[in-house]
């Protein structure tokens, strides 16, 4: 069976003074080195796949995402989260007139106020947010608009913004901030209110603060510099078409948080990746006493300044309150997912051995035919 | 590739007068100046680019890069483009522009050697560029001719000795040989030469020439090609007819076909296939795009700027994603591919075990394109002399009186195995034998020496009857010039047993016997051809005894004998087997003593023969028939053709690696079976060898036709014919002999005649059906042509890939026919080397060459290619399925920078190190199974099914590693409530699983992990890390804030947990399938590989790779009898008979003897008997690449 090969010794060069025999061979010798890289004989590992590698590694896979899976999905299952949609479709939604009458260039602002209530309470901080769906905010051409020189208060693009930002570049002085994302700002006034059981109405305190990325409030996006005074800095430019207000007077009640590094602005241009998407509005600090949950069990309002017009291209507003855990927010996938691969694996895995067992034995002593 | 200025057709004949320049620059020929390069420094730069932008592939690129620089259709920033195009182009230009140095060095260098030329009456040493036409030169021995020119005078009149090969006798006409080598006469010359224009016929020439009035025609016997090389002879003046372009090898030169290997052609027509598929992604989402637009986008258009119509957004769509999608065919590919294939190059030239030390010789890959076809050769072509031969006759056995010498018996009796340590006769006693030659039997000397009248006689007939040539250029040392190599052994055993040939003139020839100086007359020779099959000597001795010696193939020996020999025959015939059996090329010796009386009578009769006007060699026939009668039987030699070492073993490897040998021999029918047999590629036990040796059409039809309907009796007399279409575009019509069944194994020896008529257009079906049937074929008498057109008659056919290996000028046809073409760099010159793809100096490294680098090329371009299509269809499809979820504008998924550094920077090293590295199994373990080389022949690694397999394959992993992450972060947020979806974070991750996720399968498909792989793969994706958080660092961001927007992304991204479980989760569902799916695999369909990968794992450890097995037997010899002989100490020319009677090459001054052999490396001094030539061609290395 094994075939005679021509061991060829000689040719290995092991043979002493086998080339010094070509009398000026030695000198000019052409020899190939004898290094392990160029005989291609580098040391090195071979796995192959068998029965004794991958039949353990399917079990202690499944072993080890199943777990991970059950954490996840009981992590998430923990997360409380309450959703509302308030786009105003239905005829019976509180915000139907307003949907119905809006347009950008309604200079009335309509308020509605949507009635929800909570079954469970919400511990710890509470976060809040908008959600848009159907809303593209990933199209290039939406994406590619803006002009990241000029958030980041740069001079000479705070008076000419680039072109990626045509149409909303210039009006009849140059926009700031320029651009369809900017244009489009979520521009909604939300407020939530607790309806105690006796009937009174409380405001919940709204933290509008700590809600953009760190990099972006204090690196990405910047006032041009050179004034503390806003309305100086941004002399010369016009506020997007579709703004209310300039953008130094977004925040009419924190003067810090005016300008480009207005954290709803900054939160807006950090744009979405897939089309229906949620961006935290406030967050809801926990009570410092820490006997009562942030959110107990009840009724609320939310009052809603209908500002956002999403009717014409079937988009849909939402309202979200969750809670957050060490994963993040509410999401089961995840813990599907793994609990769901993990037993594929699992079972995977007593297929082969069973496979294994039944021809595994078979091939072991098959010879290789000659 | 040359280009060179192509004569203009307008010249119709060239007209040219010696010794007159003005005459001659009047015409305006081509001068003697090569350019082969193809730019210089200004043009370099334009020339190239335009060349480059040429192919098809960067012409893409470039029309890539106008539609970038169209904003509306722009979907990505000019750089991902730019940066690999330049990167590609000037990685050609820096190749391209080493290759033209090394040709100008070329150039250079044949422009500026010297050479003797006439100029006004007085020979000056001038640069052979400077050379005109016209022009009378000077040639010395040795010396290359970088000219055609016409032979005025050669020093030493034309020998005849003609070589086997490439030997050409050169003679100049009796009128200019006159002017001899008088530098007055020669500036005197003013004859007229006219001839044809430039052509590229080597074998042909026409022209006259006109000296005082009188013409002479001039024909290719008097023309020295540009590219040979003077030998045999002092000097030889010339007068130049063509130069530099014009020279017939200058015009051969261009018309080098450029190779392709198979790979190569699947890959452009994949590429076609994928542009045609990537058009058909970009039309869906381009649609996709026109109803987005027309359902959402309009509504949508508040929030949108630049909002256009649907069909024309669609439009514009189309191009932005053709942009997008074009990494299916990424720039990056062709030369990945390059580099591959260059660095197996490498490997070869690096192999120690390839290189032979006897002539420090390393294997070279000379074509650094064909790599991975020698993994899928499925019929080679080889050469017999040199090649499978080392081209050398040793006296090996011989009978005498019936008693056999040259074996080694040990005590017991038994056959003691011969080899180098086996101790050798001494010759010691003898002054004159010859060192070199070797014999192991001690009794045959020892019988010598004690007088033994039988076996004195015997080498006695050696030494007198043969036609060699003997020189002597110092007291007591020897050369023999013979006419055919066995013919120059038999004289070498006579020498160093005692019977030494000194010298000879026409009527005598001076032995010395045993120290004693003993001078015969000669008599008569009975000269050797085809029909007479033997050769004899008349010779008178001192004492005045007549005797004819004889010696000739047995059969015809045996006919002749004295009835009394009838005893000694019998032993001697049973001696004959047994040397044919071990392979030996056989002839029997036999003598007569003659009565002077009759001898007188024949002697005159004789004359009368030789001198009649008619039927001169009927009657010479009758007469040699009349006096080689009645003979005494002498006994027999064995000559070994030697074989290269380990040919046997070689040709066993490969024909167990299921790969076919064909032998194209200009043999003899004889001498091929013989070596057929002793190379184990006939054997005994095969059912038939059938010999197709006809001499007409029909009866080479019948005869194709018997053995065809014996090999398969129930066989179809129709061929199946497989016709397809394959090529660009599939305008090439293929048509594909299947392979049929036969039983048993059969043999099939055809000769160059019967061929002849075999390859007729209407015939060669017939041929190539019965010959692929046949374990072996050897087709013997082949002409270069005849072997050239059998080898396109398989690639025709068959569809397989060829290989052609030989070693002289006559296997350059076939040579540059097949797909690959190796040359033996051996004595034989350097023509077959220099038109070879690859080169090594024994045949028996070709099986290194096919089963240990072909199968490693094959397999590690084959893993490449389906690696490199998988990785980037996979980064490609995630694009497309995002298409769905932004609206089909063509946004991408991944950073731009990510886009751009992909293929360059985070898979390129690994994907490199797999496809430089990668062995499935060792290269002992590939010798242990040849087998293992099958699925290259069979296309198996990498075919249209396999790319099918890829594409789905990448297909589920692109679903996976965009779903996945787009399940897992829907609606989530991060872990301090923020945001984690948005666009950044998003590309962040699915680049990154990405990443991991191809890089994790680029170690599944590794399957010979070194430190060089860790280091790289593991360096990828450190690299990849550090360049995330490096361009997304707020310095970079603050230094060029519109090229780096993605600050931050990776800090807030990848300190989130559920990011990394994402990763993790697609990277195990990436796997998962593959893993299952290949261990099933192995377990329930393993093929030979894994059997052989899982016998390595588990045995490897034991048997170390560098001490295993002890050395096989150099020789397997096959003892068989046989009554298959051969009789030929000949070759089959006319012998030299009468060139040794007519004395004439005796005739010329004692000065100029030693020209003809003045060579020190006289053959037999060396080991290399039969390079005896005047003339051998295309010494001159050829002027490109």
């Amino acid at each position: 069976m094994m075939a005679p090969s021509y061991n060829a010794k000689e040719e290995d060069g092991h043979q002493p003074g086998a080339t010094g025999h070509g009398g000026a061979g030695t000198m000019t010798n052409k020899k190939p080195d004898n290094t392990a890289f160029k005989q291609q004989r580098l040391p090195a590992w071979q796995p192959i796949l068998t029965a004794g590698t991958v039949l353990p590694a399917f079990f202690v896979i499944g072993l080890i995402f199943i777990p991970i899976g059950v954490g996840l999905f009981v992590t998430s299952n923990n997360i409380k989260e309450f959703e509302i949609d308030y786009t105003g479709v239905d005829m019976s939604s509180p915000c139907y007139n307003c949907s119905q009458s809006y347009s950008w260039n309604n200079t009335q602002s309509c308020t509605c106020s949507v009635h929800f209530s909570l079954d469970q309470p919400f511990e710890s901080n509470v976060f809040m947010y908008y959600g848009l769906s159907n809303f593209y905010q990933n199209h290039r051409r939406y994406v590619k608009s803006r002009d990241d020189s000029q958030l980041n208060g740069d001079k000479t693009s705070l008076q000419s913004p680039s072109k990626e930002c045509e149409p909303y570049r210039s009006s009849d002085k140059p926009i700031a901030p320029c651009g369809a994302i900017a244009n489009s700002l979520f521009n909604d006034t939300l407020e939530l209110y607790y309806i105690d059981p006796n009937g009174s109405r409380t405001a919940i305190p709204l933290v509008k603060k700590g809600i953009a990325w760190w990099t972006d409030k204090h690196v990405k996006f910047r006032n041009p510099s050179g004034n503390n005074n806003l309305t100086v800095v941004f002399q010369g430019t016009s506020k997007p078409v579709n703004w209310r207000k300039p953008v130094f007077e977004l925040d009419p009640l924190d003067s810090d948080n005016n300008g480009f590094i207005n954290e709803d602005f900054i939160v807006w241009m950090r744009t979405a990746a897939l089309p229906t998407f949620r961006k935290l509005y406030c967050i809801i600090q926990k009570k410092p006493n820490n006997m009562t949950p942030t959110l107990p069990r009840g009724e609320y309002i939310l009052e809603v300044t209908y500002n956002y017009p999403v009717r014409s291209f079937d988009g849909r507003k939402r309202m979200i309150l969750s809670t957050i855990s060490w994963m993040g927010g509410k999401n089961p996938f995840l813990g599907i997912a793994y609990i769901t691969v993990g037993s594929v694996c699992f079972c995977l895995g007593l297929v082969l051995l069973s496979i294994h067992y039944r021809y595994g034995k078979r091939n072991n002593s098959a010879e290789i035919s000659s | 590739s040359l280009n060179y200025v192509v004569f203009p057709p307008t010249e119709k004949e060239r007209h040219l007068r010696a010794n007159d320049r003005e005459l001659n620059l009047s015409y305006k020929y081509a001068d003697n100046a090569i350019k082969t390069s193809k730019y210089n420094i200004f043009t370099f730069l334009p020339l190239n680019l335009f060349e480059q932008f040429q192919r098809l592939a960067n012409a893409y690129f470039l029309f890539l890069l106008c539609l970038q620089s169209i904003p509306e259709v722009s979907s990505l920033p000019w750089y991902t483009t730019v940066v690999p195009l330049v990167l590609v182009l000037s990685m050609t230009m820096a190749k391209d522009s080493s290759d033209d140095m090394n040709r100008h060095r070329c150039d250079k260098q044949v422009n500026n050697r010297k050479v003797e030329i006439l100029i006004g009456g007085e020979l000056q040493s001038e640069k052979w560029m400077d050379v005109q036409v016209g022009d009378i030169i000077k040639l010395e021995n040795n010396q290359f001719v970088t000219v055609r020119m016409e032979v005025i005078k050669v020093s030493a009149e034309g020998d005849k000795v003609k070589g086997e090969t490439n030997l050409k006798v050169k003679q100049a006409l009796t009128v200019t040989g006159k002017l001899e080598d008088s530098i007055e006469k020669l500036a005197n010359f003013n004859g007229e030469v006219r001839c044809e224009p430039p052509n590229n016929r080597l074998d042909k020439f026409t022209g006259t020439l006109t000296l005082n009035g009188e013409t002479y025609s001039l024909d290719n016997e008097r023309i020295l090609l540009r590219g040979c090389t003077l030998r045999n002879t002092q000097w030889c003046f010339g007068l130049v007819v063509f130069g530099g372009p014009d020279t017939k090898l200058m015009q051969n030169c261009g018309r080098t076909t450029f190779k392709r290997t198979s790979i190569d052609r699947l890959m452009n027509v994949l590429v076609l296939n994928i542009f045609g598929f990537l058009m058909i992604m970009c039309l869906i989402l381009a649609i996709g795009n026109g109803i987005w637009e027309y359902q959402e986008g309009s509504k949508f258009a508040a929030f949108l700027p630049k909002g256009v119509n649907a069909p024309f957004s669609a439009f514009l769509t189309f191009w932005s994603y053709v942009i997008i999608l074009n990494t299916v065919v990424p720039i990056s590919l062709y030369i990945s591919v390059e580099i591959i294939r260059l660095g197996n190059s490498f490997y070869i030239n690096w192999d120690r075990k390839m290189y032979y030390p006897k002539s420090d010789t390393p294997a070279e890959a000379r074509t650094t394109t064909l790599n991975e076809e020698l993994g899928q050769i499925k019929y080679i072509f080889s050469d017999k002399t040199g090649t499978l031969t080392q081209n050398i006759m040793t006296f090996n056995k011989c009978s005498i009186n019936g008693k056999s010498y040259g074996e080694l018996l040990d005590f017991s009796g038994q056959r003691v195995e011969i080899n180098e340590k086996t101790e050798k006769v001494d010759f010691s006693w003898n002054n004159l034998a010859d060192p070199k030659f070797c014999f192991h039997d001690n009794s045959l000397v020892e019988e010598v020496r004690e007088g033994n009248p039988e076996v004195q006689a015997f080498f006695r007939l050696l030494a007198l009857c043969h036609t060699v040539m003997p020189e002597e250029k110092k007291e007591g040392e020897l050369y023999y010039q013979a006419q055919s190599p066995d013919e120059g052994a038999l004289v070498t055993a006579a020498r160093n047993f005692g019977f030494v040939f000194r010298s000879r003139t026409p009527e005598r020839i001076t032995v010395v016997e045993m120290g004693e100086l003993v001078t015969y007359e000669l008599l008569a020779v009975l000269d050797f051809n085809n029909v007479r099959k033997r050769m004899s000597v008349i010779v008178r001795s001192p004492e005045g005894k007549l005797t004819l010696y004889c010696k000739g193939a047995d059969t015809i020996i045996f006919e002749r004998l004295n009835p009394s020999c009838s005893n000694l025959t019998e032993v001697t015939t049973e001696h004959l087997n047994e040397f044919a059996g071990e392979g030996l090329r056989t002839l029997a010796l036999a003598y007569k003593d003659i009565d002077p009386e009759y001898m007188e009578d024949w002697k005159l009769r004789h004359h009368e023969a030789n001198t009649a006007m008619d039927e001169r060699e009927e009657k010479l026939d009758a007469l040699y028939e009349e006096i080689e009668k009645g003979l005494q039987l002498l006994g027999s030699t064995a000559v070994e053709d030697k074989l290269q070492d380990g040919v046997p073993q070689t040709i066993e490897q490969l024909s167990k690696a299921d790969i076919k040998i064909w032998v194209l021999t200009g043999d003899k029918q004889e001498t091929a079976e013989n070596i057929g047999y002793s190379c184990n590629m006939l054997r005994d036990e095969m059912n038939e060898v059938f010999i197709v040796s006809a001499n007409t059409a029909e009866e080479v039809r019948k005869e194709l036709q018997t053995a065809r309907r014996k090999m398969t009796p129930d066989g179809t007399e129709e061929p199946t014919v497989k016709k397809s279409r394959s090529g660009l575009f599939c305008l090439l019509k293929t048509e594909t002999v299947a392979d049929e069944p036969v039983n048993g194994e059969y043999a099939m020896v055809i000769n160059g005649h019967s061929l002849a008529f075999a390859l007729e257009k209407d015939m060669e079906m017939e041929l190539l059906r019965t010959a692929c049937m046949c374990q072996t074929v050897i087709c013997c008498r082949v002409t270069p042509l005849q072997k050239a057109q059998v080898v396109e008659l398989v690639k025709k056919y068959k569809q397989a890939v060829t290989l052609a290996v030989g070693d002289g000028a006559n296997d350059v046809s076939m040579i540059k026919a097949a797909h690959i073409g190796v040359g033996i760099s051996g004595q034989e010159g350097m023509q077959a080397v220099l038109s070879s793809d690859y080169s090594f100096a024994q045949f028996r490294y070709l099986q290194r060459l096919l089963l240990v680098h072909g199968r490693w090329s094959y397999l590690r371009m084959c893993k490449f290619l389906r690696y490199f299509f998988y990785k980037n269809f996979t980064f490609t499809f995630v694009h497309f399925w995002y298409g769905f979820f932004c609206g089909f504008s063509a946004q991408t998924v991944y950073d731009e920078w990510f886009i751009t550094l992909y293929n360059l920077v985070y898979t390129a090293l690994p994907v490199l190190s797999l496809s430089l590295l990668d062995q499935d199994v060792n290269d002992w373990w590939s010798f242990q199974y040849p087998q293992l080389y099958t699925p290259g022949q069979l296309n198996q690694y990498f075919s249209k099914r396999a790319f099918v397999y890829t594409v789905l394959h990448s297909g589920y992993s692109s679903l996976v590693l965009f779903f996945i992450p787009w399940a897992a972060m829907y609606d989530t947020v991060r872990d301090d409530g923020k945001e984690i979806v948005d666009y950044q974070s998003f590309a962040l991750l699915a680049q990154t699983c990405l990443l991991i996720a191809v890089s994790i399968q680029l170690g599944l498909d590794t399957h010979y992990w070194t430190a060089v792989n860790q280091f790289f793969l593991w360096g990828s994706l450190s690299v990849y890390f550090a360049v995330i958080f490096t361009m997304y660092s707020n310095g970079m961001f603050l230094t060029l804030i519109s090229s780096f927007p993605f600050i931050g992304t990776a800090r807030n991204s990848l300190n989130q947990p559920n990011v990394w479980l994402t990763m993790l989760l697609t990277s195990i569902l990436c796997v998962l399938p593959v893993v299952a799916y290949r261990f099933l695999r192995i377990l329930l369909w393993p093929t030979i590989n894994d059997k052989v990968r899982g016998r390595g794992s588990t045995h490897l450890s034991l048997v170390r790779q560098d001490k295993v097995l002890p050395p096989a037997p150099r020789r397997v010899q096959a003892r068989r009898t046989s009554t298959r002989r051969s009789g030929y100490a000949f070759s089959h020319a006319q012998g030299y008979g009468d060139l040794v009677t007519s004395g004439k090459f005796l005739r010329r001054t004692p000065k100029s003897r030693p020209a003809l052999f003045s060579q020190t490396d006289s053959p037999l001094a060396q080991t290399q008997p039969q390079s005896y030539r005047t003339i051998s061609e295309w010494e001159e290395p050829p002027l490109s690449p």
